[in-house]
């Protein structure tokens, strides 16, 4: 008599052989059914859902209950989640007040929220998605990838936003923002959908690689020690010029009116 | 100085060192004792006794204006000092090359030996950027107190006869610092120096006809070619340099020779220098004004990071970055050039570019010209061929003032226009309505600004004839019984009357008549438009008041105060005095 035939009858083998059905037909469906894929729709079902209401109550009044755009903003119909996420996490959108472009501010919404609305543009109509981390990370660069990530930006980027990322003046009150403080996903999200005046940066233009190059070189001299003494704000030889007649004209007349009157001299 | 410099034996008795030395002990100490052989030896030699008793004893007036010249000199030594320094180490070449010094933001990148070897002094030769920034600092400091000292010579009229021709050289030193530094600029080659040549070319080929075998020329071929750096090194150290030093010579030389201009007062007249010798007393002013200017360079140049050229990156004529501008005294060029419109015209089937032309070079060279001419037209405006010595307050010069600042209003305009980017981001401001506020107002402030300087000097002027008519207010203040209020004036001092009153008095030439008592037409004399000119300069000045009316007014401020002094009140004056009442004794 073997273990199993013996035991057969016993009270708890039915249960059992129940359990083990139940678990086979489980493993079963589990190895042949799309299960993962399945909980995630439902998951960005959820998120869109979400992220309508948000944009409804936040988004409407300009871009149109359905995205489709007003005389008071752009249609989203194709933006892509990337340029929510940009627009939305660096505070831009929603905008306190019309202007000729969206100034950088602290972001109202909690990273999931950002995610939902993102999500909910996302499914209008295909475009750039929000990055994975590995596209903007830039571990791993030697350094001379990094300096030719500053080669890269001085021939595409500093025209307008200055050679050490801080900005410059566009026609009519608009401009492009600084650069320091931003975080590597939104510079990458930023080539990619063009926000505002900025043009496209493609995967064609730029390749991701070299945007993560372009993103140390930013990190890289933000943490730059400042040779040479205060930087004077980085105003360029007109801060130069206007501290050389301040200090260097100004003090040093001051210093004349001193000497003239000490000493002897004539009455 | 023809005499000879053979000595007089009966006035130093025969040169034998013992019988000095005899002849000078029964006198006492002798502080210099040890410098009187050497001494003793030159003035064989190369006559030192006469100079030195010429030159040391030289009288200099004293006022802190005239030591802005002392400053653009000091840092123009300062910028020798370092410049040999920075030759030591500088390669002016463009030959490419592939860095791998110890910057490593730029590891790797093919620059010009230029660039590298102003990289190497930044980052790896010791004290290499500290000089290079005392350089630089040194060099605007240079320029910028060039200009102060021409605002002073110029509003003081220490311009007039005779020392036009010494105006002219300030002239000639300012533009030619402007260019030297504009030289030490470009010759680092990066990124920004590299800009600020782009734009010169720019301006060079601007010129109509000329402009592009100009650009060959300087360039040896299309821009920017491989021979600029070293033709710009040569330039920048050697050529302008040796004018500079040649020219600050001579400026020098002429002040000696003209003697220094004074400010006006007592006992100063147009035939003596007030003052105080050069020795002991200005050498050891304007020696410790030299190590003063050197600190405040020195702690500029190690507190101020300036030119940070390697955030710039090396030269690359495809790449442009937000923020170039020139240093500043060529931000008039830039910023006229970024406000002008963008006119041109077509004439012949060819076309005629105006937009860089007119302000790039117009700006500098209406500068420049107005500048060196100015003297020349003052004096033939006002007629004024007299020497002067004694300064004049910028006040008794109203239309002078008021044209030096309208000039600098204009100026100022076109130097905003450099910065209308910064002014943009900076105050968040529209980039086109700064455009259009400076087109507007590059014309219309000048104006404003001549108006208004004109009536202040001339309000001034009258304050000063209140001041010589009825004395300065005491601040004494006194209630009348009937409750109205007086307040006594104070007779100025005889010195501070002279002070106020020794200027010579211009009144407008009349124009001579046309034709002589005969009907015959008359050669020379004062034209009809001269005479215009001359009642546009002088007409509104407020004349002095003369003696009779000083000695007038004088009388009745005294009168004034010992009636109201001493409480015996009578009603000639107004009568709202009331009657005799008695009033505090002071």
């Amino acid at each position: 008599m073997n273990f199993l035939t013996s035991r057969r009858r016993h009270p708890l083998a039915r249960p059992l052989m129940l359990v083990l059905a139940l678990f086979l037909v489980g493993v079963g469906y589990m190895a042949v059914a799309p299960a993962g894929k399945s909980s995630a729709e439902t998951e960005v079902a959820r998120q869109v859902t979400h992220g309508e209401e948000l944009f409804t109550v936040n988004c409407a009044s300009c871009h149109g209950l359905n995205a489709e755009g007003t005389s008071q903003g752009p249609s989203l119909v194709g933006v892509g989640s990337a340029s929510v996420d940009f627009q939305v996490s660096t505070g831009r959108m929603p905008m306190a007040k019309p202007a000729q472009q969206a100034p950088r501010k602290p972001t109202k919404f909690s990273d999931e929220e950002i995610a939902a609305l993102a999500a909910y543009v996302g499914s209008l109509g295909p475009g750039v998605a929000v990055p994975e981390p590995e596209q903007y990370d830039t571990a791993g660069l030697t350094e001379e990838e990094v300096a030719e990530g500053g080669e890269i930006f001085r021939t595409n980027c500093s025209a307008c936003h200055n050679y050490a990322g801080l900005g410059g003046a566009l026609p009519d009150g608009r401009y492009a923002p600084p650069l320091t403080d931003v975080e590597p996903r939104h510079i990458y999200e930023a080539l990619r959908v063009g926000p505002q005046q900025m043009p496209v940066f493609s995967q064609e233009n730029l390749s991701d690689k070299e945007v993560r190059m372009i993103i140390a070189y930013l990190k890289d001299i933000d943490a730059q020690p400042n040779r040479g003494g205060m930087d004077l704000g980085g105003n360029g030889p007109v801060g130069e010029g206007l501290w050389a007649w301040i200090l260097g004209v100004g003090g040093l007349m001051v210093i004349a009116g001193w000497i003239a009157s000490k000493g002897a001299r004539a009455k | 100085m023809a005499k000879p410099t053979t000595r007089d034996a009966s006035t130093r008795g025969v040169d034998t060192a013992p019988e000095q030395e005899a002849s000078t002990a029964a006198k006492g100490p002798r502080p210099f004792a040890k410098l009187e052989s050497p001494v003793t030896a030159l003035d064989d030699r190369v006559g030192l006794a006469a100079l030195g008793r010429k030159n040391l004893r030289k009288v200099f007036p004293d006022h802190w204006s005239f030591l802005l010249g002392e400053v653009a000199l000091y840092s123009f030594i300062i910028c020798l000092i370092t410049g040999v320094f920075l030759t030591i180490w500088f390669r002016p070449s463009m030959a490419e090359i592939t860095y791998d010094g110890s910057y490593q933001l730029l590891k790797g990148l093919h620059m010009s030996e230029a660039f590298a070897s102003t990289l190497e002094i930044s980052f790896d030769i010791k004290g290499g950027l500290l000089i290079r920034q005392l350089h630089h600092w040194g060099a605007l400091l240079f320029v910028a107190a060039m200009f102060a000292h021409m605002m002073r010579v110029f509003f003081t009229g220490a311009f007039r006869k005779p020392r036009e021709l010494n105006w002219l050289l300030g002239v000639g030193l300012i533009s030619m610092g402007a260019v030297e530094g504009f030289a030490g600029y470009s010759l680092p080659d990066d990124l920004l120096s590299g800009t600020g040549l782009r734009f010169a070319d720019g301006m060079i080929r601007s010129f109509p006809l000329i402009g592009t075998w100009a650009e060959f020329f300087v360039f040896g071929g299309e821009y920017p070619g491989e021979l600029i750096i070293s033709r710009l090194y040569m330039v920048h150290i050697l050529l302008l340099p040796g004018l500079l030093l040649g020219l600050v010579a001579a400026h020098m030389a002429l002040v000696v020779y003209h003697k220094h201009t004074q400010f006006p007062g007592p006992g100063r007249t147009e035939k003596n220098v007030v003052g105080y010798p050069m020795f002991p007393v200005y050498m050891a002013k304007a020696g410790g004004f030299f190590f003063i200017v050197s600190g405040v360079l020195v702690l500029m140049a190690t507190f101020m990071q300036i030119n940070p050229l390697w955030q710039y990156g090396p030269y690359n004529p495809a790449q442009v970055t937000a923020g170039s501008q020139p240093d500043f005294y060529m931000g008039a060029a830039e910023g006229g050039v970024r406000i002008m419109p963008p006119w041109e015209t077509y004439w012949f089937g060819l076309t005629w570019s105006w937009n860089i032309f007119i302000p790039g070079v117009g700006i500098l060279g209406a500068l420049f010209t107005g500048m060196a001419l100015y003297p020349f037209i003052e004096r033939w405006v006002t007629g004024d061929k007299e020497e002067h010595h004694l300064l004049q307050l910028p006040h008794q010069a109203p239309t002078r003032t008021a044209i030096g600042v309208a000039a600098i209003a204009a100026y100022f305009c076109a130097q905003l226009g450099g910065a209308n980017d910064l002014m943009a981001t900076h105050f968040e401001l529209s980039l086109n309505a700064i455009t259009w506020f400076l087109r507007i107002m590059i014309f219309v402030s000048p104006i404003v600004a001549f108006l208004v300087t004109k009536r202040i000097c001339v309000s001034l002027q009258r304050r000063d004839n209140e001041l010589l008519t009825h004395g300065s207010p005491s601040g004494d203040m006194e209630r009348l019984p009937d409750g109205g209020y007086f307040e006594h004036h104070v007779n100025l001092s005889d010195d501070e009357a002279f002070t106020l009153s020794q200027h010579r008095e211009h009144v407008p030439v009349e124009a001579s008549p046309s034709t002589d008592a005969h009907g015959v037409r008359t050669k020379g004399g004062v034209s009809k438009n001269r005479a215009r000119w001359s009642r546009f300069f002088y007409e509104t000045d407020a004349l002095k008041p003369s003696a009779e009316e000083i000695a007038e007014g004088r009388a009745h401020t005294d009168h004034e105060n010992a009636e109201h002094g001493h409480g015996e009140l009578t009603n000639d004056d107004g009568g709202e005095h009331g009657d005799n009442r008695e009033l505090s004794n002071r």
